[in-house]
């Protein structure tokens, strides 16, 4: 059996994110579904930053992956706050309900 | 400089946070009828933050090489944080009136332009990363804060949705150059784009953080998010919204393209290039069929942007101070224009429809007038600013020898030149659609300051060309 090289977490990091990128295009059923698919693709970006910094010997990618997560927190935090706020003046958080302005 | 702190280089970014969570406790405390009292001390953080800014001492980096000022950094946050302040101006009256005056609101203004100012200063990818989320996560919340409206928290919610997407891409770009280049460091990736052939990891990086930045500046194909979000957010966050963040943005992405990516400029110029077309197009076409003044401003914005990318296409000295010329110009004659919408409203109501300003020219000769100069320098009529900031662009191009670019810019000036031109014929020539409610004085101050700009720049404009060449040169010779 070989053995579990960069290789392999940079293609697994790539499906993540790819399917973080199509959830977010091809879900017509919920905001909150969205706010998942966004995480997803962070994740995705923090398992590449960790693969790099095995593979290279390097703190920085360890570092950023903790900036990232961070940050993440805080995005997720604020993207409910404005889902809630959406919801009050809406009553629904399906995504084709967004749709009063179009262009 | 290595492992030197030198923490006295972030000195504006460190006032500007520490009084900005000041502020916040003072909001909470403050009695309700005092709090416009927050937004007159924001005013005054701005005022002194750009004070310090001007005072630094540059070129100097600190943190280990994270963080770096130089003229170039100092341009642009002085251009962001002047623009910050006019943007708090024209929300003081508004707020007042639409009854939104929270304490938060000049606070997330605040946290915002430290974003912004900390990533025109990023040296490294870690801290531009940091930088932009700190500008959007308060862009996000300022977008939705009129939170009892729909439109204003459908326009939050989009400006969220589309915001963290681009961000995931950008840091996955980020992810990738950090792999491929073994650093995050701007003159580290230097180096190792410049060593040899590009590794193809390095490539698909380059191309992820342009997209994602361009999501930012709202450059086509990824200005899906404009229209909406500039129509449902306040007047004034607009406002805020097509100023300060995309110059912040298109600064950022001259000094990563023009940095750490330097070596690989025959790649990124083609993307420039399909952007720029593609964004002047879209800009001077989408906007013929909007009735809505501000759908109409995001349309002309996201052209404007067009625009600047061509400077940056044609690269060197010149194309990159014809960039910094047209942004710095495009903020002012904007930020302007948002200070004649804010002030269309009608027994409380505000008025976004473009038939609204129908005979302005007899209720408000005035506010008409100063409108009608702000449209010629839009259109790019000599010798109005907007001219030679056109005019600067198109030069470079045909220096670089980019005659397509050149070509297609002159054909989109003219086609929105008839948008801003029928905005003119509709105050000077139409049926009064009725007057306007008075003049709040800061409103009249900001379009007063767009207007004798634009008329005065041709008379004096060496300053400003000086400053700009110089943060151009040390963009390219660090």
């Amino acid at each position: 059996m070989p053995a579990v090289g960069l290789g392999h977490y940079l293609a697994v990091a790539a499906i993540l994110f790819t399917l973080g990128t199509v959830g977010i295009f091809l879900n017509r059923k919920n905001v909150i579904v969205i706010l998942m698919s966004v995480e997803l693709m962070l994740l995705a970006v923090n398992l590449n930053l960790i693969a790099f910094a095995a593979h290279l010997g390097d703190l920085t990618g360890q570092i950023f992956t903790m900036f990232v997560l961070t940050v993440a927190a805080a995005e997720a935090a604020i993207g409910l706050a404005i889902i809630v706020v959406y919801f009050r003046n809406r009553r629904s958080i399906e995504v084709d309900d967004v749709r009063m302005m179009r262009g | 400089m290595e492992g030197i702190l030198n923490w006295h280089a972030a000195l504006p970014e460190l006032v500007l946070a520490l009084a900005a969570m000041a502020l916040l406790m003072l909001g909470v405390l403050l009695h309700r009828s005092a709090r416009e009292m927050v937004s007159l001390l924001a005013l005054a953080t701005l005022a002194l933050t750009a004070a310090l800014v001007l005072g630094s001492d540059r070129p100097l980096s600190a943190f280990g090489d994270l963080f770096l000022v130089d003229d170039f950094a100092v341009f642009v946050k002085t251009a962001v944080l002047g623009a910050a302040a006019l943007a708090l101006v024209l929300s003081l009256e508004w707020n007042r009136r639409e009854r939104l005056d929270r304490f938060e609101y000049p606070i997330l203004v605040l946290f915002a332009s430290l974003g912004m100012i900390m990533m025109v200063s990023a040296n490294d990818l870690m801290s531009l990363y940091l930088g932009l989320e700190l500008s959007s996560l308060a862009l996000y919340v300022l977008a939705a804060i009129q939170r009892d409206d729909l439109r204003a928290s459908e326009a939050g919610l989009k400006y969220f949705v589309l915001g963290a997407l681009a961000s995931a891409i950008t840091l996955y770009g980020m992810s990738l150059t950090y792999g491929f280049a073994g650093t995050t460091r701007y003159d580290g990736i230097a180096a190792a784009v410049a060593a040899g052939p590009m590794a193809t990891g390095l490539i698909v990086g380059l191309c992820f953080v342009t997209a994602g930045l361009a999501f930012k500046i709202s450059a086509v194909p990824f200005h899906m998010w404009t229209p909406d979000v500039y129509e449902g957010a306040p007047t004034p966050v607009t406002a805020f919204f097509s100023v300060a963040p995309k110059f912040a943005a298109i600064a950022v992405l001259m000094r990563v393209l023009a940095g750490p990516f330097g070596a690989a400029v025959a790649q990124w110029t083609q993307i420039l290039v399909l952007l720029a077309i593609a964004s002047m197009l879209v800009g001077a076409f989408a906007a013929l069929r909007q009735a809505n003044i501000k759908r109409l401003m995001a349309y002309s914005s996201i052209g404007h942007v067009g625009y600047a990318l061509i400077g940056f296409a044609a690269g060197g000295e010149e194309g990159l101070r014809a960039v910094l010329l047209y942004m710095t110009i495009y903020v002012v004659m904007n930020i302007s224009v948002f200070g004649c919408i804010v002030a269309m409203h009608r027994q409380g109501v505000a008025c976004e429809r473009i038939d609204d300003l129908a005979g302005l020219s007899d209720s408000a000769p005035g506010l008409a007038f100063a409108l009608a100069i702000l449209m010629f320098s839009m259109a790019g009529i000599p010798p109005l600013a907007g001219f030679f900031a056109k005019l600067w662009v198109f030069l470079a191009a045909i220096e670089a020898g980019l005659w397509p670019l050149a070509f297609v810019g002159v054909l989109a000036s003219v086609v929105s030149a008839f948008y801003y031109l029928r905005i003119v014929k509709l105050m000077y020539f139409d049926t009064p659609a009725g007057a306007f409610a008075p003049l709040h004085s800061g409103v009249a101050v900001v379009v007063a300051f767009g207007g004798v700009f634009s008329v005065g720049f041709v008379l004096l404009p060496s300053p400003l060309l000086m400053v700009a060449g110089s943060a151009a040169r040390s963009l390219l010779a660090p």
